[in-house]
């Protein structure tokens, strides 16, 4: 009698459960799972932006399809592997700069010194101001006659005559980068500080005691403690990197040199009106980041596993 | 003298780092208030005062305009993913069910959803609704950015209050919504607020699909009208009223997280340390 009486309690709480969560899933369905499968399935026609209702069914040919001895679609385009290259450079590079220099000021916040409190509040700032108004900011920063980094680099004589920091192609991509960093190093500080606030002290007593050498205390003591952190910041902040599109869009447009997966989709969805191509280049972006996920999971697993033994 | 060397050495080092963290944004309200042809020389420090950019912003283009319509914007999204974010979280962190873990995940699978994935989808969605051109498709969109770390912060927190203070509610016979308004609200506000305000940033920060759904200036938000905004002339440089521009949206926000600094870090770094 208890039992079932508690049996129908819980099956009740379980209804509950779902109605509270219905509107959730609702919402969550039409933002995200419905024009998921729409972009998937404009992939495969050939519709155009302007006028809907005109699509046909072509099959892979957004992707890949051999005409005439030729091969087409965005697989054989030198353009979607040139976006390719631009944005695994910019994500791997950003994200190794981001977690050394996120590192470092990590390591200075946590120490006890004068300005502690003035240097917290300053790593927000960056982290704080919009990816336009800092693409913005730079962008001028970098102008190549009136730009404050060209005057400065041509008083210390570090370089003869001004750069053209965002035009020239050898270099935009690696001032987007550049701009990255300064961007969204505090996030990746906020998350190592965090990791390292929940350090152990007497580790670094008996390091202390002994007279061991901070460098060596590091990377013997300190690192090993915070590696799950830094992988978490890692994933994160590579995932996130690998969808830029704000920063490149401002800073250089759909040029080129730094153009990526996610400007590339846009220009050719957009810009160019073309449904159909411009879902197969967004359709391609998801399934890099979806093979990069589950790789970033299996490394994971493979770490905690690893721990455990 | 090895400890003084090494004490200026770290003194030099934080120096360094917060010009590095701070320039730019100093080099932004100096150059907003360059008026003329005081924009074609560099200069390091202030040498004149000259509010005539941020008058130009708001004369000129409908800037203000654009404010509201990111004040609307941001609020209309931080009400509506709290109230879903709050009434999931209590499913997600208070009852036992099956497939709730695999729910969970789902649920951050969509964060790491590529926004440009659903672009072409949202944007037929967006016109299918007749919300074109309407700030309500922005609303509506930025769902998918807010909602999941919304549910996953206030879940992670709503699981950590203890069993016992629900269950004295249920025995007086109170439902599933007063538990939440009465009992979970009141002791989950500090995570309310921090959610709030990560859901305020990133609404107010969206230029994608402010970019693409939004197309006559008046209806405009902020980042898209700043990435927009050019000179009078071919021959006129617009970056006095850019850098102005910038930094009226800037400063609150600035105020805002530095208010917020200790419940802002918390936010952030939650779910990433836990998981």
């Amino acid at each position: 009698m208890a039992a079932a009486a508690h049996d129908s309690l819980t099956r009740a709480r379980v209804r509950t459960a779902w109605l509270f969560l219905a509107p959730m899933l609702f919402v969550l369905a039409i933002v995200a799972l419905w024009p998921l499968a729409r972009t998937l399935l404009l992939s495969l026609t050939d519709a155009s932006l302007g006028a809907a209702g005109t699509a046909r069914f072509v099959g892979f040919e957004n992707y890949l399809v051999k005409d005439d001895g030729a091969w087409y679609g965005l697989l054989a385009d030198p353009l979607w592997w040139l976006a390719l290259r631009n944005t695994l450079t910019f994500a791997f590079v950003s994200v190794a700069a981001e977690v050394v220099l996120g590192t470092l000021i990590a390591l200075i916040l946590n120490a006890r010194f004068r300005f502690r409190g003035l240097m917290r509040a300053a790593v927000l700032v960056p982290w704080a101001i919009p990816t336009v108004v800092s693409a913005k900011m730079w962008a001028w920063m970098l102008h190549d006659q009136f730009g404050i980094v060209n005057d400065l680099l041509l008083r210390l004589g570090l370089i003869g005559a001004p750069l053209a920091w965002l035009a020239d192609a050898d270099l935009a991509l690696w001032s987007v980068i550049a701009v990255d960093v300064w961007k969204t190093t505090p996030f990746v500080a906020l998350l190592v500080l965090a990791a390292l606030q929940m350090l152990p002290e007497d580790c670094y007593e008996a390091a202390r005691v002994d007279g061991i050498h901070p460098a060596k205390v590091f990377f013997f003591v300190t690192l090993p403690l915070i590696r799950p952190a830094l992988i978490v910041a890692v994933i994160f902040r590579f995932l996130d990197a690998m969808r830029v599109f704000d920063l490149v869009y401002v800073m250089t447009g759909n040029a080129d040199a730094t153009l990526t997966l996610s400007v590339h989709a846009r220009q050719m969805l957009v810009d160019f009106q073309d449904a159909g191509s411009g879902s197969a280049a967004s359709v391609l972006l998801f399934v890099v980041i979806a093979l990069l996920s589950v790789l970033c999971l299996l490394a994971m697993r493979g770490e905690v596993l690893g721990r455990r033994q | 003298m090895m400890a003084l060397a090494r004490a200026l050495a770290f003194r030099l080092l934080v120096a360094v780092l917060l010009v590095y963290l701070l320039f730019p944004f100093y080099y932004a309200v100096l150059t907003s208030m360059k008026g003329g042809s005081a924009i074609f020389s560099v200069d390091y420090w202030p040498r004149q005062i000259d509010f005539s950019n941020y008058a130009r912003i708001f004369s000129e283009q409908p800037f203000a305009l654009n404010i509201l319509n990111s004040v609307l914007v941001a609020f209309a999204v931080v009400a509506l993913s709290l109230l879903l974010g709050l009434t999931a979280a209590f499913s997600l962190g208070r009852i036992r069910f099956r497939g709730r873990s695999a729910l969970l995940f789902a649920v951050l699978a969509v964060s790491m959803f590529p926004q440009v994935a659903v672009l072409s989808g949202m944007f037929e969605l967006v016109r299918a609704f007749g919300l074109f051109n309407s700030l309500l498709s922005l609303v509506f969109s930025y769902m998918i950015f807010t909602l999941p770390f919304t549910i996953w912060v206030l879940t992670s927190f709503m699981r950590e209050l203890p069993r016992e203070i629900e269950e004295a509610a249920i025995m007086d016979g109170a439902g599933p919504w007063t538990l939440i308004v009465r009992i979970f609200l009141p002791l989950l506000w500090p995570a309310m607020v921090t959610t709030g305000l990560l859901a305020f940033i990133v609404a107010w920060n969206e230029f994608l699909f402010a970019l693409t759904f939004i197309l006559s200036n008046e209806q405009r938000t902020v980042p898209v009208a700043i990435a927009l905004i050019t000179g009078g002339s071919e021959f006129e440089l617009p970056w006095g009223g850019i850098m102005a521009a910038s930094v009226t949206v800037t400063l609150p926000l600035i105020a805002l997280v530095l208010v917020f600094q200790r419940r802002l870090v918390a936010g952030l770094t939650a779910g990433a340390v836990k998981g």
